[in-house]
């Protein structure tokens, strides 16, 4: 290539140079500020004692094979006289390696009792590879470090403890509110507004012995449906005509 | 005017000369050295060293120079053992030697010689040598190929070098560089007072590219290009030998520069026509003028560094194209073109 | 004129030298072809150079062994394996979670599309349908780690050259983008974040947004690495017209992504076989002129802007939903094969699930993108100055644990 002379692409290279120069360095200096890590930083894994029932998943589903755990059955005795004594799983030891661990996160993911947990702690460097094999007492001691799991974005489906509870309160409050507008009902004599809660709540009063009923269940054997299940939505028809006409009576009156 | 540092007593007085000017050496590329640690790391928006002396990392250079002095000697088994050993001298010393005739301040210096810029440069070409033998000596592929790189760069460059330098004489009359401080104090360009670097901007540019490829620095710096010969002729050299080497690029920058700064930039006084009062004592005239220098060759040592953490590096045929092909034909034009300045104004 | 030995002498160590005079690796300084040229009395001695496996430039443990005629290259050829793991082998003693959390290593500079590639081989094996958010949300994931590994190789580049600022202005980038990726997945760059059947958990509040804004701050920045490299003199004239692939041997070797982009051709599996939802987004694909290295170094530049959009359009689609679906307590592929391609950052990555039916695959071959990159490099660097070697090794990209696997 023949030889040019610079051109203004140098100087331009020259001014970036400059202007970085003259704003501050974006550098965090380590040890004496601690870096700000998001909760779902996998540090350390962290064992709640209390929770591990010794089911040995996390142990065999570690793709390092980097958990050891020793344990020995117990015998309970029974809590009532003639009851079966019961067995329970006692754990000895619960080591993780980290000198082997590859902070994959399986063995949390597959605990079904919530024992194992993430820590944002990353400052265990040792001067010898033996204490990289943590105990249970010092992973029950990384409990502390363990921060709540950050919200989940918008759009996102809530985990199903949380929708189920959901569920739950939601049923809850509106059973409180039927309850309020029938105890104001019966105190005012007014009309009653909320007909579907009052007819929820009158639903609950409602017992039906169950019994077959005749018609639904012929005419389902007649479709080809097997005896059992005949007579369960014979006694389903028979009980749900019941109650409505009982609710039909109620509203009558 | 003589050297305010003689004494009476001749011996003692290049003593004192001695120890003050291996005592700039020293310290010079120090602070040389802390600037480009800092600098640098700034200009990549980082912090550079802060934790060595407590303040902002200004104990980081001294600390590697102890750490350097502890470290194990070794030669590799296929070395050539005197000139493995020598080589980091040879490269050093002529550095030390040119700062001897280099004025810092009206009177700050060792020796005014009239050929002191002849000196000079003569003396410069001698840590060619030292980076040839190490080169040969390390018995390493990589080594030989800086070696061989550096050779080829080194001499070229020192044509446009020298070169600038002349044009300077012919401007100033004299080869004293005593002498061209105090013909840059008296000239003026259309009556204005201004330094040499205002005619002879391109050959401030030319000695300035000509230094930076002297010294091995980058965008010129092939024979040590770091992510392909490894370190070129410094490959396999540890311990107090490579901080020699480190010593020898960092002293030659100071020394360049106090070399750029005497012939281009006025010397030690602020400004041509500005002259330091008659009533100062001398004390104060060589410390104040003894800053100037020193601020002028802290300037030019940072446009070094400053070229270093912009620029990548040319390569090698690259390198000696600009240097045969436009250098040394611009320095031959601005040879001529001051010769018929001078002649007719 | 004195008189000169004619003929080829053998190498007194090392195997077969053939006719041609090649020399099979040895320690340096130790196997010395000499080749006798011509009937001049000079005689011209190549020498040959261990570049690797430790070195600068190379990325890793690559070795390149080279046959110097002064600076010039005379014959170079490229020796791999120093970092073999064994992962196909491993693959077959492991189970597809396992499988997932290992084959982010290999390439470790793009991992969420290595384990996104294992995770669509089982979902397609499996015929399971993946939820509608999972595929946005990797879509979404694997644009940021595409834009990582570019910042990564562009930041490298210039420091082989000898531009030492431009690689802390990459990482500076980088470490932005992976604390945006640890809030959401837990490692910076090991993920572990596909699961067969979606993604292990969903976004944490605030990515969405924090992610609107760093490519609005990425696409500022890049304007720095086109002031400092793109513009500067001395890079274009290291880079251009260095190391040129004619775009037929690129798909001869099989070279594929970037590499293959700045030699023209647009191939892409984002658009040629689009998988999660690219059929969905407007993915553009820049392409070069000459395939040498400054195409090479361009298109990775227009690469990270590209992915930027991408993520704005993700951005802006994302449905709700969930993110996972509800897996069998063993996952099990049935019998079968199935081979999945995808477009990971630096080219194209094959995955090749066999099955039989059991937890672990029966053999789970991967083809990496840099293998086959690095291929065609000896017919590249014939003929090249050594300080090209070293432009041309940083602008054809590759990760040795990639080829080495």
């Amino acid at each position: 290539m023949p030889p040019t002379l610079p051109k203004i692409g140098l100087l331009k290279g020259l001014g970036v140079t400059l202007k970085t120069m003259l704003t501050p360095a974006t550098t965090q200096q380590y040890p004496h500020v601690k870096p700000d890590l998001p909760p779902r930083t996998r540090g350390v894994i962290a064992l709640m004692e209390e929770n591990c029932t010794v089911c040995m998943l996390c142990a065999r589903e570690c793709p390092d094979w980097c958990i050891y755990i020793d344990s020995h059955k117990e015998t309970v005795p029974p809590k009532e006289e003639g009851a079966r004594a019961r067995t329970r799983n006692v754990l000895d030891r619960f080591a993780i390696d980290f000198a082997l661990c590859m902070y994959c996160g399986i063995c949390i993911e597959v605990c079904p009792f919530d024992a194992l947990f993430w820590s944002p702690e990353f400052e265990y460097s040792t001067y010898s590879l033996r204490e990289l094999t943590h105990e249970k007492e010092r992973l029950r001691a990384w409990m502390d470090t363990v921060p709540a799991p950050p919200e989940l974005e918008i759009g996102a489906e809530l985990p199903k403890e949380i929708s189920d509870g959901l569920a739950a309160a939601r049923k809850a409050a509106e059973a409180e509110a039927a309850q309020t507008v029938q105890a104001e009902q019966a105190a005012t004599g007014a009309p009653a507004k909320a007909a579907g809660g009052k007819a929820a709540a009158a639903e609950e009063d409602i017992h039906v012995e169950a019994e077959v009923d005749q018609e639904v269940f012929d005419q389902l054997i007649a479709e080809g449906k097997s005896e059992r299940v005949a007579r369960a939505k014979a006694k389903a028809a028979f009980v749900r005509r019941e109650k409505a006409r009982i609710r039909a009576e109620r509203e009558g009156s | 005017m003589e050297s305010i540092f003689t004494l009476d007593s001749l011996a003692l007085g290049i003593a004192l000369k001695v120890v003050l000017i291996a005592g700039f050496f020293l310290t010079a590329p120090l602070v040389v050295g802390y600037i480009e640690h800092k600098g640098l790391a700034h200009m990549q928006d980082r912090l550079g060293p802060m934790e060595a002396g407590r303040f902002h990392g200004i104990g980081q250079l001294p600390a590697d120079g102890v750490k350097f002095l502890q470290k194990e000697d070794i030669i590799p088994a296929a070395a050539d053992k005197w000139v493995f050993s020598l080589a980091p001298g040879v490269a050093l010393v002529p550095a030390m030697v040119i700062l001897a005739v280099v004025p810092f301040g009206p009177g700050v210096w060792a020796e005014n010689l009239d050929t002191g810029l002849f000196f000079a440069l003569a003396v410069s070409s001698v840590s060619v040598i030292g980076i040839l033998m190490a080169a040969w000596s390390s018995a390493n592929k990589y080594s030989l190929m800086g070696g061989i790189r550096a050779a080829a760069q080194l001499i070229a460059y020192e044509l446009p070098l020298v070169l600038a330098a002349a044009a300077i004489v012919l401007q100033a009359g004299t080869l004293s560089l005593v002498g061209i401080v105090e013909a840059q104090f008296a000239f003026t360009a259309f009556g204005v007072p201004v330094p040499y670097a205002v005619p002879h901007v391109i050959g401030l540019g030319l000695f300035f590219t000509a230094a930076l490829a002297e010294l091995s620095r980058p965008p010129f710096d092939m024979p040590i290009a770091d992510s392909e010969i490894i370190f070129g002729h410094m490959t396999e050299y540890t311990g107090i030998r490579y901080a020699f080497f480190m010593l020898a690029e960092y002293a030659g920058m100071v020394v360049l520069s106090a070399l750029a700064a005497v012939l281009f930039l006025g010397g030690w006084y602020v400004w041509p026509g500005l002259a330091y009062p008659d009533a100062w004592p001398t004390a104060l005239t060589a410390v104040v003028g003894f800053s100037v220098t020193f601020g002028k060759i802290v300037a030019l040592t940072f446009i070094m560094i400053w070229f270093r953490a912009t620029f990548p590096r040319l390569r090698e045929d690259q390198l000696l194209r600009m240097s045969w092909l436009i250098m040394i034909p611009l320095a031959l034009l601005n040879i001529v073109v001051i010769a018929i300045a001078k002649v007719v104004g | 004129m004195t008189e000169t030995i004619s003929g080829q002498l053998t190498p007194f160590q090392g195997t077969a030298g053939d006719a041609s005079g090649s020399v099979l690796p040895g320690p340096p300084g130790e196997s010395m072809l000499v080749e006798i040229r011509g009937e001049a009395d000079l005689s011209t001695q190549d020498m040959n150079l261990n570049i690797g496996p430790q070195h600068p430039a190379t990325h890793g443990v690559l070795r390149v062994v080279i046959d110097l005629d002064g600076e010039k290259i005379v014959r170079a050829q490229p020796i791999i394996g120093y970092m073999h793991r064994g992962f196909e082998k491993l693959a077959e003693a492991r189970d597809y979670r396992q499988i997932i959390a290992l084959v982010n290593r290999h390439d470790w500079l793009s991992a969420f599309c290595n384990e996104l590639g294992v995770a669509l081989a089982v979902e397609r094996m499996m015929e399971m349908e993946v939820p509608e958010r999972a595929s946005w949300i990797r879509v979404l994931m694997c644009e940021w780690n595409r834009i990582l590994n570019h910042l990564m190789f562009i930041g490298s580049f210039g420091l082989e050259l000898g531009a030492i600022t431009p690689v802390f202005f990459a990482f500076r980038e980088r470490e932005d983008i992976q604390h945006l990726m640890e809030s959401a997945t837990g490692g910076r760059l090991h993920f572990t974040y596909n699961r067969v059947g979606g993604l292990k958990e969903d976004l944490p509040r605030g990515f969405l947004a924090a992610s609107a804004a760093m490519t609005k701050n990425i696409r500022a920045r890049s304007g720095e690495y086109r002031d400092l490299l793109e513009g500067n003199e001395i890079f274009l004239a290291r880079t251009r017209g260095v190391g040129a692939l004619p775009p037929d041997v690129a798909l001869d070797y099989g070279v594929s992504g970037p590499t293959l982009h700045a030699t023209g051709v647009a191939e892409d599996s984002r658009v040629t076989e689009p998988y999660c939802v690219y059929d969905k987004l407007d993915v553009r694909v820049p392409v070069g002129a000459n395939g040498d290295s400054l195409d090479r170094f361009l298109v990775l530049l227009d690469r990270i802007d590209a992915s930027c959009d991408l993520i704005d359009q993700v951005l802006d689609g994302i449905p709700p939903g969930p993110v996972n679906v509800k897996l069998p307590k063993v996952v099990k592929a049935p019998e079968g094969e199935i081979y999945v391609r995808t477009e990971n950052p630096l080219g194209q990555g094959g995955y090749y699930l066999v099955s039989d039916g059991k937890k672990n695959p029966w053999r789970l071959k991967m083809r990496t993108p840099s293998f086959n990159n690095i291929s065609m490099m000896p017919s590249l660097l014939e003929g090249a100055l050594l300080s090209d070697m070293i432009a041309i090794l940083g602008s054809v990209f590759f990760v040795v644990g990639d080829v080495d696997r």
